[in-house]
């Protein structure tokens, strides 16, 4: 049987004490230190005593993000969500601004956007459960 | 180091005349890594010898180090200024996300010089500086609210540190501390006085720069051992579940808790305020400093009814640790929760150090009991053991300082027992009031001679804690201490949160640093160790601390700890070993 198709979901968002450990996973595999290029987001909920906010793609399969770009730099991936094609975008900003969760990040660097890939390496070292991969098809 | 790693930034920001400026300082990163060794040396280079604490002569210094953003648990940033609480080198730890926030700035360490003329607030966004009028947040009751306001106003939420004083800082109590994050700290000696002294009432901090790293696969492989290791640890794990409050019932039955001003080590309220019982009644949140996964930093959620009207509750998040449930709890006889958690409310509101204001209320009481201060002096307040309400009283006149009284309070116990009297049981070491150990002779000899008088110098609690029922010579004490506050030298230069010193061993430390682009051995980074160590001690020497002028108060002498009943001749013995060991002439 082939391997099912995954996705990175919010399994308990009550449970996540904002270390930010996941954000700096993510910017690990791009080989670098901080949390600039991360594609999930954490922050607090109006002051750290009432929890915190993660923002991850919910890998949707009609995602507005490709819809709005012009230039079709985005590709609905198998399962939901996109891939990004940085060669062929030319940084609008449009897919950031569709987006209602606030989900596509966006790297200044390369004023581009950073798209989470639903790879899970973030989960790896979320010490409390707060995400985890789960099975879409 | 990575030729592009921004660590070696150093960011000046001048309060007289609201200017700014970066300076790269590769040669002193690259000798003296980042945090302390790098703080050390810019407070010699800024604070002119014999700087009055509250002039605007006396530099902040905040700096970071080179693990900050690359590895996890270097979550704490150094601040280092003269304090105005003992008049000597000031140096305090905070987490929450202060040092994360400053090293994504782009910048190794922050430099604050001069004093506004008005109240400001200086925003630090990337490499643009603001600043800020904050006279409408001058005054304002709780700096809660005032982390609060900011937090509204300035951009980079998720990923920014809102510091700020209190109306303590405001009115220079000399234990003022600066909260960060509402419930982290820079707590000890008076740093929140020194912003106040400025009229800087918050610094915030955010950016997005990226860390660059020498060898990409073995980071991550490094990265994840030690993740791995963290989760993992048993003693993570006890920082986890209970917290540092987990302290409190083996120290008590150890008879090594300070009760009542110490006129006891053992305390029969100890299970109300234990870390067992604040846990099951009332924890209502565990969070972490950014970049730790082992979250120790506990919330009570303390629910309370409003008198005039039926079934109106409020609920108060407030953070919990040892030293304060100690300071605020034991200290006084104060064994209820709620009435502790009420008590620690009120430090965080007003911006105090808990430590120093649980020690100075410690001694008024007594100071009280024994007539040597009546009802004219503490304007009606009838201090006794346990009763909490006089006490949130008493913090607010600290504050407030409407007579000579609390105004010789606010300065802290040594000051207000040269005044009053009562010398021989106002419990500070080196003018700082003391943590919460009576464990033996290394404790009180790490109080007496670490550098900035801290149960965290020398970790001596551990030590008596470990030796307890060993054969062992003062000699064998007095080495231990001395190269365990050396080798800290390291981690607070890194900066690595003391909890995980279990984990970054000297060997861990010097393979860490290799991908990251750094090479240094365990022998190199021993010697760094020491000579940071002596830096600091060169300029505690410089600004007139001596070795053979330390006061000893009677009480630690009478009140007996594990160890049994400690004798002045065993610190005068230390002391000399000491002397010997650490080559410098007082």
């Amino acid at each position: 049987m082939a391997s099912k198709i995954k996705r990175l979901d919010i399994i308990d968002v009550d449970r996540c004490v904002g270390c930010l450990s996941c954000m700096f996973a993510c910017a690990r595999r791009f080989g670098e230190g901080g949390y600039d290029r991360s594609a999930i987001a954490v922050r607090s909920t109006a002051g750290v005593e009432r929890g915190f906010v993660v923002v991850v793609c919910r890998a949707c399969t009609d995602p507005p993000c490709a819809r709005v770009c012009p230039v079709g730099a985005l590709t609905l991936r198998k399962g939901g969500g996109v891939y990004l094609n940085p060669s062929k975008c030319i940084g609008c900003g449009f897919c950031k601004e569709a987006c209602p969760i606030g989900a596509v990040m966006w790297d200044d660097e390369m004023n581009k956007p950073i798209i989470c890939t639903h790879c899970g390496y973030c989960v790896n070292f979320c010490p409390h459960g707060v995400i985890g991969l789960v099975e879409v098809a | 180091m990575h030729p592009k790693d921004p660590l070696p930034n150093v960011l000046y920001i001048d309060l007289t005349r609201k200017t700014y400026w970066v300076e790269n300082r590769k040669e002193l990163f690259e000798e003296y890594l980042g945090g302390a060794g790098v703080a050390i040396n810019l407070l010699k280079e800024e604070c002119p010898k014999g700087a009055d604490p509250l002039g605007p002569e006396n530099p902040i210094i905040f700096a970071v180090g080179p693990f900050t953003g690359l590895y996890p648990i270097a979550s704490k940033t150094v601040a280092m200024f003269k304090s105005p609480l003992t008049g000597n080198l000031g140096e305090s730890h905070a987490g929450g996300r202060s040092a994360i926030a400053i090293r994504m700035a782009g910048y190794g360490a922050i430099v604050i010089k001069g004093a506004s003329d008005r109240p400001v607030y200086v925003a630090v966004h990337g490499d643009k500086v603001f600043f800020r009028d904050a006279s409408a947040l001058w005054g304002i009751k709780s700096s809660l609210t005032v982390g609060r306001i900011i937090r509204e106003r300035e951009p980079g939420a998720g990923m920014r540190t809102i510091m700020r004083i209190g109306r303590a800082g405001e009115r220079l109590v000399r234990y003022a501390c600066v909260v960060t994050e509402t419930y982290r700290h820079f707590g000890r000696l008076g740093l929140g006085a020194v912003f106040g002294s400025k009229k800087l009432k918050a610094l915030v901090i955010s950016g997005r720069k990226s860390i660059p790293v020498a060898d990409r696969k073995s980071y991550r492989e490094i990265y994840k051992e030690l993740y791995d290791t963290m989760v993992k640890s048993p003693a993570m794990r006890k920082y986890h579940d209970l917290g540092t409050a987990a302290n409190v019932i083996p120290l008590n039955k150890l008879g090594a808790l300070p009760v009542k001003n110490l006129q006891a080590s053992k305390f029969e309220k100890a299970d109300g305020i234990s870390g067992e019982n604040l846990a099951e009644n009332y924890l209502g949140r565990r969070i972490a400093c950014a970049h730790c996964p082992v979250a120790c930093i506990h919330l009570a959620a303390l629910r309370e009814p409003y008198v005039d009207e039926p079934y109106f509750y409020k609920t108060t998040f407030i953070s919990y640790d040892y030293e304060l449930i100690y300071s605020l709890g034991s200290m006084l006889g104060v064994g209820d929760a709620e009435e502790l958690l009420k008590m620690l409310d009120e430090v965080e509101v007003l911006g105090l150090d808990g430590i120093s204001s649980g020690v100075v209320l410690a001694w008024a009481t007594e100071a009280y009991e024994k007539g040597l201060i009546s009802d004219k002096e503490t304007l009606g307040l009838k201090f006794k053991w346990g009763d909490a309400e006089t006490y949130i009283k008493a913090l607010r006149y600290i504050v407030s300082q409407p007579n000579d009284f609390y105004k010789a309070l606010a300065r802290g116990v040594d000051y207000a027992s040269k005044v009053y009297g009562g010398e021989e049981f106002a419990l500070a070491f080196g003018g700082n009031e003391m943590p919460g150990y009576h464990t033996g002779p290394t404790g009180y000899f790490g109080f007496l001679v670490g550098s900035r008088h801290s149960h965290l110098d020398m970790g001596g609690y551990s030590i008596d804690q470990k030796v307890l029922g060993k054969e062992y010579t003062l000699e064998e004490l007095v080495e231990k201490a001395l190269r365990e506050e050396e080798w800290r030298q390291i981690l607070s230069s890194l900066v690595v949160c003391f909890f995980a010193r279990g984990i970054y061993k000297p060997e861990v430390v010097a393979k860490a640093f290799k991908p990251i682009g750094w090479d240094l051995s365990v022998d190199e980074l021993e010697a760094k160790g020491r000579a940071i160590h002596r830096l600091k001690y060169e300029f505690k020497i410089r600004e007139g601390f001596s070795l053979n002028k330390l006061r000893i108060p009677k009480r630690i002498l009478e009140t007996p700890t594990p160890h049994g009943r400690l004798s002045e001749e065993t610190f005068k013995e230390m002391l000399e070993i000491f002397k010997a060991k650490i080559g410098l002439s007082f």
